[in-house]
């Protein structure tokens, strides 16, 4: 599943991130790792960018971005 | 004891609180500029400590030192070249992992290196313990604890400043990221293989090299291949066959996988050394943004806190700059009266005073604006103006950071664009630059007012308003045209960290206000002085003119004349001949300064340019006003007062040149025709700059004043003729 597809309040799994060059390398580096928790804390005003939690700090990516982004082990938070 | 000098960098995550430190060691003494060859800001700051001359620069902040940005490449290349005698990395310690990221990193360099752990008081009322024996003794590095807002731990950080500097020993390096087997095997091959080919010893370490070279970083390749090494080539070429090979193994590229151990590494660390001692309370960041980025709530209150800094900035500043006013005005008088009659009285009290004063008048707003900025900036308000914002910037390819430049735009474009300084990517940089004058700055508006004003009565307000509304259609279209020819190029990702909320620092909001303003003044001082003391001068010569009548005498006779009538009566009487004796000669002095503009130089130029303001409804008077408003776009208003004969000091709301106006021909078309003009037109002096300084080059510059005056040639021209066309007066 796309990180993309996620509803507010949805956590996930990092499985993948796709594309290529440096951008894959930012996401990487700003740790979009497999393996890593994502929380979707909200989508801004209007639909886009996303506000995620991962690694104890909150992080925006524009919608396309986070298309890029392969997720799995999707949950609603309790 | 002979002083002696250290050179520290900071590194640091952005929104790690790295200026809060640095404006702790360094006070008010810093010096701030640009990196040579970019337009990143550099910031440097001295201080004195125990016998020893301290120097502290301010590298930018990167998450990591990949050549990915301009900001991690003017980071990393100041480590490698300048050799500073420490790096002190300040690492967020509520954000301790991705932070260790660019720590890791770091240690890989050649150098000495200090951690600070910041902001640790966060950490602890989230209920995390930090060790940081057990992290010092992980990573074999120093680490000193700092709250910067509270200004402690830094006489602490000085301390172990000095003493790591001062030791002469080469630091352990027992910890560092294991790669994994295969990718450990083929950083000592290569290592081995640069080795062997190099004679002289590559300036930097040879671990480092071997490792940035699989990880394909193209800075490092170049300087490999130039290095003056012959063999450069074939450790190029070596490289490429390691990273095929462990292409191959891992289907993957090999920097990805290093990322993912170094990420792995500091996995390991954090375990070790953070310990959570209670229950997580609550986060209340978290709980300002549920309002501040709320769906329904957040743009209503992104709308408030920009009319809020709007108001602040031109109400409260008016009153500060009425006193600038009166003080610029007293200057010129009392100037004036010191000096003797004669051109170098023109020159200092109209050329000089006049010129800087007209500048010097903005300074209060400037103020303002930039404290709002600032603290906008510290709470950490920026990142989330730019969350609700990207998706309407997206639409011209840029970025949600470059709303808040172009918001600024409306008050003056100078500050604005040097406000592009936040945003990442050059081209969006650019971009935004070049747009930003689209935004009609508070200097033009006194020209609307006269205008509308005139032309307009009732309905002036919605007239002023579709002037605005249309800079900001233009720039819209003008951004996607520029984005889709010669500024084209991938929209820079959003990827943008949203720190948590702080209460900001007075004195590192003053600071941060008074640096930018200071640029502000300093250069535009110099560029409007020149600029004025130019257009005086086109205005005032030729000396000898022509006059049609011999004013001199003229006002003699008309003194004359009054004087006998004033001797001959009494009372009431004389009062009134003298304020008619003083109109005329008035009246007469207007007419003479009228006369003497249009033969200047300035009267020449405007009267062979006539043709070509001619086709959007402009006479040769309003193409002087125009040309004198390229100093500042105000100017126009006040040129006006002089061509259109009605006495010097005109402002706006003066009666008399607005009734001038109406008999002079003009229609409301060709009044909105010339609004829209000096919307879109060169921007001023001062802009065109600060479009040179920030941009370095000359030729943006140039391209701004070309592209904007013939797109405002071209949108009068629309607006005269097809108003004429359709039957518009």
């Amino acid at each position: 599943m796309k990180l993309s597809e996620l509803k507010q309040g949805q956590r996930a799994t990092v499985v993948r991130v796709g594309g290529y060059g440096p951008f894959r390398i930012r996401l990487l580096e700003m740790g979009f790792l497999q393996g890593t928790e994502v929380y979707v804390e909200k989508y801004a005003p209007l639909k886009d960018p996303i506000e995620l939690i991962l690694k104890g700090y909150h992080v925006s990516l524009r919608v396309d971005e986070a298309a890029r982004i392969q997720v799995e082990n999707v949950r609603d938070e309790v | 004891m002979p002083k002696k000098s250290i050179t520290i960098a900071l590194a640091g995550n952005p929104n790690s609180g790295k200026s809060t430190v640095f404006n702790n060691l360094t006070g008010t003494r810093q010096k701030i500029g640009n990196w040579p060859g970019v337009t990143v800001e550099k910031k440097e700051g001295h201080l004195k400590a125990n016998g020893y001359d301290l120097t502290v620069v301010d590298l930018p902040g990167t998450y990591s030192l990949t050549a990915y940005s301009i900001e991690e490449i003017v980071a990393r290349n100041f480590i490698l070249d300048e050799k500073p005698d420490l790096v002190v990395d300040i690492i967020d310690a509520s954000n301790l992992e991705r932070n260790l990221y660019l720590a890791t990193q770091l240690r890989e360099l050649d150098t000495k290196v200090i951690f600070v752990l910041n902001m640790a008081d966060l950490v602890m009322d989230r209920g995390v313990k930090i060790n940081a024996d057990k992290l010092s003794e992980l990573l074999d590095v120093p680490v000193v604890f700092t709250v910067g807002n509270r200004n402690k731990g830094t006489r602490e950080l000085l301390k172990t400043i000095i003493s790591v500097a001062e030791a002469e020993i080469e630091l352990p390096r027992t910890r560092r990221v294991y790669y994994g087997k295969d990718i450990e095997k083929a950083i000592i091959e290569l290592s081995q293989f640069i080795k062997e080919k190099t004679d002289t010893k590559l300036p930097y370490h040879l671990r480092w090299v071997a490792i940035k070279l699989l990880e394909n970083d193209k800075i490092v390749k170049e300087r490999v291949s130039q290095a003056g090494n012959p063999q450069g080539e074939a450790i190029l070429h070596e490289a490429e066959l390691q990273r095929l090979r462990l292409r191959e193994f891992f289907d993957e590229e090999p920097e990805i996988i290093m990322t993912d151990h170094r990420y792995g590494f500091i996995a390991g660390i954090v375990k070790e050394v953070l310990k959570t001692v209670s229950e997580r309370r609550v986060d209340v960041s978290r709980q300002i943004d549920q309002v501040l980025t709320n769906r329904l709530l957040g743009l209503p209150i992104f709308v408030f806190f920009i009319w809020a800094m709007f108001q602040l900035t031109f109400s409260l500043g008016t009153y500060p700059m009425n006193w600038i006013d009166s003080g610029v005005g007293w200057l010129g008088q009392s100037t004036g009266q010191i000096l003797p009659e004669g051109l170098f009285r023109d020159l200092i009290v109209d050329g000089v005073i006049g010129g800087v004063g007209s500048v010097a008048i903005f300074l209060p707003n400037i103020l303002i604006l930039f404290f709002c900025i600032a603290l906008f900036e510290d709470t950490g308000y920026m990142a989330r103006a730019a969350f609700l914002m990207d998706k309407v910037m997206h639409l011209i390819g840029l970025h949600g950071k470059s709303f808040i430049p172009m918001l600024m735009g409306f008050g003056c474009n100078a500050p604005a664009i040097m406000a592009t300084r936040t945003l990442e990517s050059e081209k969006d940089r650019i971009l935004t630059i070049l747009i930003n004058p689209l935004m009609s700055c508070s200097a033009r508006l006194p020209v609307y007012i006269l205008l509308a004003g005139t032309f307009f009565g009732a309905k002036a307000g919605n007239a002023i308003f579709s002037i605005y509304a249309l800079g900001v259609v233009l720039a819209l279209l003008v951004g996607r045209l520029f984005r889709s020819t010669f500024l084209r190029g991938k929209v820079a990702p959003f990827v943008m960290e949203l720190p948590p909320y702080r209460a900001p620092m007075l004195k590192g909001l003053l600071i941060h206000m008074w640096d930018r303003s200071k640029i502000f003044l300093k250069k535009m001082g110099g560029v409007i002085l020149i600029g004025s003391v130019v257009v005086w001068f086109l205005s005032s010569f030729p000396r000898e003119v022509q006059l049609s009548k011999d004013y001199e005498s003229e006002v003699a006779a008309l003194s004359a004349h009054y004087g006998a009538h004033i001797a001959a009566v009494q009372g009431d009487r004389i009062e009134k001949l003298v304020r008619e004796r003083d109109q005329a000669v008035t009246a007469l002095e207007a007419q003479k300064a009228k006369e003497r503009v249009e033969n200047s130089y300035i009267g020449h130029l405007g009267k062979s340019l006539a043709p070509i303001f001619g086709p959007i409804g402009m006479d040769w008077r309003g193409s002087v006003a125009m040309l004198t408003g390229f100093v500042a776009k105000e100017i126009v208003v006040s040129t006006m007062g002089v061509l259109y004969a009605v006495g010097a000091e005109e402002d706006e709301k003066s009666e008399a040149l607005k009734l001038a106006l109406k008999k002079s021909g003009m229609t409301p078309l060709s009044a909105y025709a010339m609004m829209a003009f000096v919307l879109i037109y060169v921007p001023c002096l001062a802009t065109v700059a600060v479009i040179r300084r920030e941009t370095n080059s000359w030729k943006w510059a140039a391209f701004s004043i070309i592209y904007s005056t013939i797109l405002a040639w071209f949108v009068a021209f629309v607006i005269y003729q097809g108003g004429k066309a359709i039957g518009l007066v």
